[in-house]
């Protein structure tokens, strides 16, 4: 910790003063979204990291493979949700190990949860969504820096979660077919890219289902997609 | 009477530099200059950012130098460590690793750094590795940091990854990645304060690390 008067809200107070320009811009990433359907789940994201106002990166990996039927994703800090999505994937393997079967979706994000709850107020910045296919079939939780967590069937997390979930919410039906649901993640993820200064680069899209994940769309320039779904409308795509 | 000013002391210093680190097929270039500085002076200008940590592996940091300094001892101490354990020296993608939670273990009193590792992997490519103060770690093609890299980044942007150019160029081979690094370097030089002096040049492919030096402007 530092040798300050206030060691907990270090980082906050030196990233206000400015007397150490550059050092308290973490790389944050922003748009992810999750949804259940029948097909399972479907995981897409951006691939835009700021560090400040400066585009660090347009080629970030934002779900976090944390094993072979286990995705979670990256929103906020890039650096505090890598690091505890790794842990949390050494505390899954332990798990195994110790009981002799699989962690549940329900117990791996709660380990992650409670972790953010003791870090709580120290800074820490991640809203991730934990997704998996278990004895009780797919289950999303959104876990967040505070140590909320939250089970449901739609998420959308960063600061181009608004524009993602407009579209995301007009298109959603539990029924959607595979490539329909796989579609919709993507239209949703460069809706928010456009609109949103933050997000951007390429669209990723996973689907979690009963033997596991699939890196469906690997990553897609949002660039082509904005000229791609403007054609579909007849339009140039530069008004 | 006047209304009190607080002083505030920080930990941190800026010592300004700047760093690139550029993969190739099978070898990596890394250009730093060596100019010490803080706020206007220059404390020296023939310091190295660069340690080289295995045969096939070199950091770069800039940012503040004792924090590089350190971070530095540390991870030679890991490199002896890990020979001791293993037999061997540990390869790019697993010091990567370690750099990453090594500076995430310091998250909330950081190392005031900004790290270029680069190396080449066990499978013979060249590797760079982009991280931010706390441990972030990225894979990339290439990358800078330091106090001129928005200078830089557009300029690798344009001539490396050819990102929206309209003119196509063929792409550059080792030598003609060697001298873009100098050429950068050098325009880097005139327009941010902090960097000049002299500058290094490490290439590493499958014959091992080698170092050139060239000056840069004194002023």
């Amino acid at each position: 910790m530092a040798p300050v008067a206030n060691p907990k809200s270090f980082c906050l107070d030196i990233k206000k003063s400015g007397e150490a320009p550059k050092l308290m811009d973490f790389m944050k990433g922003t748009t992810t979204l999750g949804f259940v359907f029948q097909g399972g789940i479907i995981i897409a994201v951006d691939s835009r990291a700021s560090m400040g106002s400066y585009i660090g990166s347009q080629t970030v990996k934002k779900v976090i493979e944390i094993n072979d039927f286990l995705l979670g994703t990256i929103a906020g800090g890039a650096a505090d949700c890598s690091f505890w999505e790794r842990h949390l994937n050494r505390l899954c393997r332990m798990h195994e190990l110790r009981e002799k079967e699989r962690i549940s979706v329900a117990a791996a994000s709660k380990l992650l949860a409670n972790i953010f709850w003791q870090y709580r107020g120290q800074g820490l910045s991640c809203g991730t969504m934990v997704a998996g296919w278990d004895k009780k079939g797919p289950s999303l939780y959104m876990v967040d820096d505070q140590g909320d967590r939250h089970k449901g069937n739609v998420f959308s997390v960063g600061s181009g979660s608004t524009f993602a979930y407009g579209v995301l919410d007009t298109g959603y039906r539990f029924d959607l077919t595979v490539d329909e649901a796989v579609e919709l993640g993507r239209r949703s993820i460069y809706h928010a890219t456009h609109r949103d200064g933050a997000s951007g680069g390429v669209a990723r899209v996973y689907h979690v289902h009963e033997k596991g994940w699939t890196k469906v769309i690997a990553g897609e320039d949002v660039n082509k997609l904005h000229y791609m779904y403007a054609a579909e409308k007849n339009l140039k795509g530069d008004e | 009477m006047q209304a009190p000013v607080e002083q505030r002391w920080s930990p941190y210093a800026d010592n300004g530099g700047t760093c690139m680190g550029v993969a190739g097929e099978d070898f990596v270039v890394v250009a730093a200059d060596t100019r010490l500085s803080q706020g206007y002076s220059i404390h020296t200008r023939n310091c190295s950012k660069v340690t080289q940590l295995t045969d096939k592996c070199v950091i770069a940091s800039c940012g503040m130098k004792s924090d590089a300094i350190t971070l530095h001892k540390h991870l030679k101490a890991r490199m002896v460590m890990y020979e001791h354990q293993h037999r061997r020296q540990p390869s790019v993608t697993a010091i990567a690793q370690m750099l990453s939670t090594t500076l995430y273990y310091k998250r909330f009193f950081p190392y005031y750094t900004f790290n270029v590792l680069c190396g080449v992997d066990d499978e013979g490519k060249g590797a760079v590795y982009n991280y931010d103060a706390i441990g972030n770690m990225e894979r990339v093609p290439y990358t800078t940091s330091g106090s001129g890299s928005a200078l830089v980044m557009s300029v690798l942007d344009a001539q490396i990854a050819k990102s929206n150019q309209t003119i196509a160029t063929p792409s550059l081979d080792k030598a003609g990645i060697v001298e873009l690094c100098k050429d950068v370097l050098s325009s880097v030089g005139e327009r941010d304060i902090h960097t000049g002096d002299y500058a290094e040049i490490f290439l590493i492919d499958a014959a091992g690390i080698s170092k050139t030096e060239f000056d840069l402007k004194l002023d």
